[in-house]
């Protein structure tokens, strides 16, 4: 299972990375997704998989009876789900605006911070 | 958007959602549920009711600022970590009331209230970035 | 029910009142933001209390400071759980002291950009942005625990995306789809480190990577140093992966550019020495030629970039990156000398770098102009803005009165405490960014200061320098010019951070780890 999991890890990364290479906007922020995606996959896996119960501790006892799944990397891939969410959203209304205001969503014709015919710098002092 | 069916049933499933979200919120301590999950159904109902009616109606609705919600429950959260400077205990240490009320106990903890705080920062937050996005000339998240 | 033996899993002593100062410049930063943020309709008001706010940061980081200089490092574990089950705050001396500078820059910077905050509704925005890049860089500064790490950077890039595109100009918006997209990356790039390395230790505790490291396989930890190498080195803008910083950092207003090239781009060098030199040390020794080849073209590039630039916060942008190439050359040499130089850098760089965009924008404001061509004779016209653009220039090298040159004379000793063709190449390396910043930052300074001023083409909007500028920028600079005169107690408080990173032990011991064996 574990291989199973891990080649599905590198092809998200794969996927991530095709597109994050592109010059689209829109098609980078997938790209970002997936490849967060691939990464919560690999924290999950990273966590050893197992087929034991869940990790909550029955009503009356301190601690759970026999083994149970590790609960850590639950929690991490929670907390990086929601911050990516939070991330991705930020940058859809980013890329948003961008195209409202330069009317570009291809990263070539961006340059407006850094202009392409930029006089040459003075020799002098 | 704008078809009569949805504009009459929405407020009647943006109530619900509300319900419902609290009913979340609350019953996440033992069971599923919690403080981001109830927040994200909150959010989606000031989302819906953007849709249904404006975004400026919706702002409306809610009386505080979206963002207010959220700056609000940051400093809940924030607040009951800090409880436990009184009794020698590191930030962020739960402490725990049970509440005799006849015949059952009310149990009642700092987690609890930091659940809230996090209901309200991810209620907050996510509105007022579903609300920009529905206004037409919306301020950034 | 009976109480069940929780002292294999839980702190079960007394936590001291005056641990809390580890955690307490953190929550103040974090609760500030959120108050500012429900007051922010009121400019007046959301002024004053960020003001309050960091001051109380600033005195509860003093007092964490001189403990640590009694005590040594401090530590707090969450919630009561021992410390590889509860999340570590750990501060030492260098995380103390950037926590602290980062705190004063962010008051200077506050007072500096009072008057050009939009008296509109919602004037008040800045202020709670501004708390909240605070939260997450002494977040980030404090913590003990790299899972912990990630959440503050993620803090620090959502605060930090909100203040570059306040005003929302056309080309903001393009300066932060460059700096957003990269920077967002580059954490994905550290949470997939972040993954492996729990994969192969079980555990993201600091001090408890630092005791169990060594058993894991050499090679597969190469890998996770090298995934955190490109992800720190994204953030800090160093060699290969720097050009988004020049591409985006002139874009916002000069008060947050001063305090994103101040802050930002340290804590990601910070957290590049932290995982490498103090919590990796054997990874580090395998990517040391990496770490070299870097530093170098680091070193060289930035000022170099600097020289062919002609708009003025870009070419300090230029400016910004040679002096992480200086960071990145104590990363390379591994000694006390060379990582106490490396300290004391990012505690020059947070404040001459801060107080050079500020300056920048001081001179944008009186010229109406961005671009030096089209300044000139401002010598003439005000002579204190010259004096100040020189010196900070001149600390910027590394010129013996100012605060720059005591960091790099640490680094020159590491270098050749290190010896070697090794050691002899950074060194020449740390000398030619002197000299070649030195040539940038005078060759501005005639075109901006000494040339006669151009014929005016077109009219342009000059705006009145303030008080408060004035005020703010005096006050960095008062800093920046006693520091360098008076270097002692920063040189005390660095050697004392680069011991405590190169031998772990007390900073195991603080966190309470020390008797375990794993």
């Amino acid at each position: 299972m574990d291989y199973v999991l891990a080649a599905l890890v590198g092809c998200f990364v794969a996927l991530g990375v095709y597109l994050l290479l592109s010059r689209s906007l829109i098609r980078m922020l997938l790209g970002l997704v997936i490849l967060g995606n691939g990464v919560n996959l690999l924290i999950f896996t990273a966590g050893r998989l197992t087929l034991q119960v869940a990790p909550i501790v029955p009503p009356g006892l301190d601690q759970p009876e026999g083994p149970i799944a590790n609960p850590l990397p639950q929690a991490l891939i929670l907390t990086a789900i929601v911050i990516g969410f939070a991330m991705f959203s930020f940058l859809l209304v980013l890329a948003f605006r961008t195209y409202q205001s330069l009317d570009a969503d291809n990263t070539d014709t961006m340059r407006l911070a850094e202009p392409v015919d930029a006089p040459q710098p003075p020799l002098s002092y | 958007m704008n078809t009569i069916i949805f504009r009459t049933i929405a407020p009647l499933i943006v109530a619900t959602m509300l319900v419902f979200s609290i009913y979340v919120c609350l019953r996440g301590h033992n069971e599923p549920g919690g403080g981001f999950i109830g927040g994200l159904i909150g959010a989606s109902a000031i989302a819906v009711l953007g849709m249904a009616t404006s975004a400026t109606h919706a702002r409306k609705a809610l009386y505080f600022d979206p963002l207010s919600f959220a700056g609000f429950g940051v400093l809940l959260a924030g607040l009951t970590g800090l409880i436990s400077i009184f009794n020698d205990n590191p930030f962020m240490t739960s402490i725990w009331l049970y509440l005799e009320l006849g015949e059952s106990t009310v149990p009642l903890s700092t987690p609890l209230v930091f659940d809230i705080g996090v209901y309200l920062v991810v209620f907050g937050t996510i509105s007022s970035i579903a609300l920009g996005l529905e206004s037409d000339e919306g301020e950034e998240p | 029910m009976a109480a069940p033996d929780l002292s294999a899993a839980m702190i079960e002593t007394a936590t001291l009142p005056t641990d809390w100062v580890v955690v307490l410049p953190l929550v103040l930063a974090l609760m500030g933001a959120a108050l500012l943020l429900i007051v922010r309709q009121s400019r007046g008001l959301s002024f004053v209390l960020a003001l309050v706010s960091v001051l109380a940061i600033i005195a509860c980081e003093i007092t964490l400071l001189l403990q640590i200089f009694a005590n040594g490092p401090v530590s707090m574990t969450m919630g009561k759980w021992l410390p590889p089950f509860g999340i570590s705050f750990t501060a030492d001396a260098f995380g103390a002291s950037f926590a602290l500078a980062a705190a004063v820059v962010t008051l200077v910077v506050l007072i500096y950009a009072e008057p050009e905050q939009p008296a509109s509704v919602g004037g008040g925005s800045f202020y709670a942005l501004v708390l909240l890049l605070l939260a997450g860089v002494t977040g980030s500064f404090l913590t003990g625990d790299l899972f912990n790490l990630y959440v503050w950077f993620e803090v620090l890039l959502i605060a930090s995306f909100g203040l570059m595109v306040l005003g929302g100009r056309a080309i903001q918006l393009d300066g932060t789809v460059k700096y957003g997209f990269l920077n967002f990356l580059a954490t994905t790039v550290f949470l997939l480190s972040l993954g492996l390395l729990y994969g192969l230790l079980g555990t993201l505790n600091m001090a408890d990577v630092l005791r169990v490291a060594p058993q894991a396989n050499p090679a597969a930890m190469a890998g996770v140093a090298a995934l955190m190498l490109l992800a720190f080195g994204m953030k800090a803008a160093a060699f290969p992966v720097n050009a988004w910083l020049p591409a985006s950092y002139h874009t916002p207003p000069a008060a947050i550019s001063a305090l994103m090239a101040g802050l930002l781009t340290k804590v990601g060098i910070y957290a590049l020495l932290r995982t490498l030199v103090a919590v990796l040390p054997a990874t580090r020794d395998l990517l040391e030629p990496v770490l070299i080849i870097i530093a170098i073209a680091t070193l060289l590039i930035g000022p170099l970039g600097a020289i062919a630039e002609t708009n003025l916060r870009r070419a300090m942008g230029f400016i910004v990156i040679g002096g992480i190439g200086a960071v990145m050359a104590g990363i390379a040499l591994p000694n006390l000398a060379a990582i106490s130089g490396a300290g004391l850098y990012i505690f020059h760089a947070m404040l001459t770098m801060t107080a050079l965009y500020l300056v920048a924008g001081l001179i944008e404001r009186f010229t109406g102009q961005t671009d030096t061509r089209q300044m000139g004779g401002l010598y003439a016209a005000n002579a204190p803005l010259s004096v100040l653009f020189l010196v900070l220039v001149l600390a910027a090298a590394g010129v013996p009165p100012t605060l720059g040159f005591w960091p790099k004379l640490l680094l020159l000793q590491g270098g050749l405490e290190m010896g070697g063709w090794i050691g002899g190449l950074l060194v020449s390396a740390l000398l030619l960014n002197a000299v070649l910043t030195l040539i940038a930052g005078t060759r501005l300074w005639a075109h901006m200061f000494w040339r006669a001023a151009p014929a005016e083409a077109v009219p342009v909007d000059r705006l009145p320098i303030l008080p408060l500028h004035w005020l703010g920028t005096g006050v960095l600079f008062a800093m920046i010019v006693a520091a360098g005169l008076w270097p002692n107690p920063m040189l005390e408080v660095v050697r004392s951070g680069a011991a405590d990173m190169l031998d772990p032990a007390r900073y195991i011991a603080a966190v309470g780890l020390a008797g375990v064996t794993p």
